[in-house]
């Protein structure tokens, strides 16, 4: 069952198509990771989830629903480009931005002492926001977005700006909020999170999605059948067996060998080297996102 | 209502700031010591000094017995040098010495006072206002003309302009109209300026701080947009009230301490030197046009009319002002928008002296009309009299200018705050109006 489904959403500024007939379908309390090089279409796409800007045409349901309105108390919101009232006090500020997600104030404030005991910040309720360090506000940044406890979380880069201490905190944050049910859409150049959080992504390119899918299932699809072996061989000099694609060997201090082999038959493969010595490991070498990410914009820039 | 909300912050981070309790307090304090400080200075000079006492050198002989010792001060006739007795003076016999030099026309115009201390301005008038009575009564005098002739032949002409309405007729006093409509258009004038100037530095704030994304993620651009300007506006009129209400209490404190008479002396002082130059000499007939002036004024047409133009004007020229917040990545950037904008409140102004002096000519009565200079053109001229449908005229120019720009600026804003890093130009913003 999909939380968030967008339908043929098109967006043009000008003469420039920004968004070009995109459609996703976002399951239920799972972790959705939007990537894209800049200037692809993601913030839009998020604006306009955000009720920020309107799309030229296209629909978009929330549980089922048309989105409307109403559906802001249901949307937690991290913008890249995110800030806080410098002269403001920090406790006062948040109970203000949850008031205008719907809360009332007596239920913000309970609610915030409790996050702020969470992260230890107690002591900042009193605090000018101009006095915290950018960590810090980024710490209430990520209370303010959540404290309505929305069913949909929209998170965007949010791990730029914090130590990795504090991105580790958040991250079990976020498995933690999806885990009590919250759908979470993640849009982020750091392609080792994804691989860490999400469950599926899209990646968009000039508007255009160019590839979409579970993250397991878009490694499968791209894996390229080299496996890393290492072994120490019976030997001194190395027997290649016949039919092998040895694709790089380098000797290491303690004599074993490390192979790069490519092969179909993982069990075939495994069958040949073991006539060469013993296998102290195998493993196959997947694509990393990040491959993945660079070869598909390059290509698609190309095309 | 999240407007509300917005409201509700706006107003309070605001009345909150340590510079707004400043300024609402000491403005007060400096309003009441412009009534009162003159009235105080007057006084200790007069009444706080020791007596003085005063030496008299005439030359010409005219004077003398001339000058009457008061209370306060004592002439004494001395034939000494003059010389001699600027000496004395310096060493503290007397106060200060009148020096009439003796002239070859017998008719001695000049006086020279020399003193250590600054002579009071009063006993200054008086000795010329002697000065002047004496060799005037000697001239008529020596031209063989009874000066009681000339004191019977002295009168006050007084011309008092009349205008006529349908149901009564109405005596005016342009003067006090002209600095009421000043007055007021001046007021109006700081206040738009001001309080329009923080929506906009309201907004380049939010832009600045990247808090914007997060709040119109909650609110609409509209909601936030009018919230600020409503905020504001209401910080204006809490400043406006406190003002009025601190002021006149300070001032009925003021007065109870200073005895009411005293006030009075200086006052009729000042006034005696108006009279020396709009030659009316009655004191009483004076204070009688007073009263009158302030009956003739219709004083709650007045305030409707300033608190119709405030508002409308304000928030005509803050929703511009916001536009321009948005569009804008500092405060440094605003100026190429600014200046046009201020240019059409500028010119009421400039021209308020021409639409005071004839307050209905067609230029007059364009400013008044044309909605960006109605609020000043207008409030000039209102003290003098407007016919009524002209006001109801421009009232409904400027609140549906108002409306229409409210709406434009809005487009402009909510495509603005999003947008960052770019210099933006008219033409950009034009553009932006059409999205």
């Amino acid at each position: 069952m999909n939380y968030l489904e967008i339908r043929n959403v098109n967006k043009t500024y000008g003469d420039k198509q920004v968004l070009d007939d995109i459609s996703i379908d976002v399951p239920r309390q799972s972790i959705y990771g939007l990537l894209g090089p800049n200037g692809a279409g993601k913030t839009t796409l998020i604006r306009i989830l955000n009720q920020i800007t309107m799309p030229d045409s296209g629909q978009i349901f929330l549980d089922g629903k048309p989105l409307s309105p109403i559906d802001i108390a249901n949307i937690g919101y991290l913008p890249e480009e995110r800030g806080l009232y410098k002269k403001m006090k920090v406790g006062e500020q948040a109970i203000y931005l949850a008031q205008l997600k719907g809360l009332d104030a007596r239920e913000a404030e309970r609610r915030l002492r409790h996050w702020f005991i969470k992260f230890e910040i107690q002591n900042w309720w009193d605090k000018k926001v101009e006095e915290l360090s950018k960590g810090m506000q980024q710490k209430v940044q990520f209370i303010v977005t959540v404290i309505h406890e929305p069913k949909l979380l929209i998170f965007d880069e949010p791990f730029s700006g914090f130590d990795p201490i504090n991105v580790n905190l958040l991250k079990n944050e976020i498995l933690e909020l999806r885990d009590k049910g919250a759908t979470i859409l993640f849009s982020t150049h750091n392609m080792s999170s994804v691989e860490e959080l999400c469950d599926n992504i899209m990646l968009i390119n000039h508007g255009q999605k160019i590839l979409e899918g579970g993250v397991y299932d878009i490694k499968q699809q791209y894996r390229s059948h080299k496996y890393e072996v290492v072994i120490r061989p019976s030997q001194s000099e190395l027997e290649i067996p016949q039919g092998l694609t040895i694709l790089a060997t380098e000797k290491d201090a303690n004599g074993e060998m490390h192979i790069t082999v490519e092969s179909m038959h993982a069990n075939e493969l495994i069958s040949d080297i073991i006539k060469m010595g013993e296998i102290v490991s195998f493993k196959e070498v997947l694509p990393s996102m990040n491959d993945i990410f660079i070869n598909l914009v390059s290509s698609s820039n190309q095309r | 209502m999240k407007i509300g909300i917005i409201i509700k912050r706006e107003y309070l981070t605001r009345v909150k700031k340590r510079s707004f309790l400043i300024i609402t307090f000491l403005a007060p304090l400096f309003f009441a010591a412009l009534m009162f400080l003159p009235a105080l200075l007057t006084l200790n000079s007069e009444k706080f000094d020791e007596k003085k006492t005063i030496a008299v050198c005439d030359e010409s002989k005219m004077f003398v017995g001339k000058f009457e010792s008061t209370d306060f001060n004592t002439f004494i006739y001395i034939d000494d040098d003059i010389t001699d007795l600027k000496l004395r003076v310096k060493d503290g016999e007397y106060d200060g010495v009148v020096y009439i030099p003796g002239t070859s026309l017998n008719i001695p115009v000049n006086a020279e006072i020399y003193s250590v201390r600054q002579i009071p301005m009063t006993l200054v008038s008086y000795i010329r206002s002697t000065m002047k009575t004496t060799v005037e009564h000697e001239k008529l005098m020596a031209s063989g003309i009874d000066p009681d002739i000339v004191k019977a032949a002295t009168t006050a002409v007084n011309v008092q302009s009349i205008r006529m309405s349908d149901d009564e007729e109405k005596e005016t006093f342009d003067e006090f109209e002209l600095m009421l409509g000043i007055f007021l258009c001046m007021i109006i004038y700081f206040v738009i300026f001001l309080f329009s100037q923080q929506v906009m530095r309201g907004v380049i704030e939010e832009k600045t701080n990247r808090i914007i994304e997060v709040i119109v993620s909650s609110v609409k651009p509209f909601e936030l947009m009018m919230g600020k300007i409503i905020g504001i506006a209401l910080v204006g009129l809490t400043q406006f009230l406190l003002w009025a209400v601190l002021t006149l209490a300070i001032s009925g404190v003021a007065s109870t301490f200073l005895p009411a008479q005293d006030v009075f002396s200086t006052g009729t002082v000042m006034t005696e030197q108006i009279e020396e130059m709009s030659e009316v000499t009655d004191s009483q007939a004076t204070l009688q046009m007073v009263f009158d002036v302030i009956n003739s004024i219709n004083f709650e047409a007045i305030l409707w009319c300033f608190l119709l133009y405030f508002i409308g004007g304000y928030f005509l020229y803050s929703a511009i002002f916001a536009a321009i917040g948005a569009a804008v990545d500092n405060e440094t950037d605003t100026q190429q928008f600014v200046t046009p904008i201020s240019l059409m409140l500028i010119i009421p102004m400039v021209c308020s002296g021409l639409i005071a002096s004839a307050p209905d000519s067609p230029l007059a009565i364009w400013l008044s009309i044309i909605p960006f200079t109605s609020p000043l053109g207008m409030i000039l001229r209102i003290p003098f009299g407007v016919p009524i449908w002209q006001v109801v005229v421009s009232l409904a120019a400027l609140y549906v200018t108002f409306v229409i720009f409210t709406w434009l600026a809005s487009k402009v804003y909510r495509t603005g705050i999003l947008m960052y890093g770019k210099k933006v130009s008219w033409k950009e913003i034009f553009k932006w109006i059409k999205y």
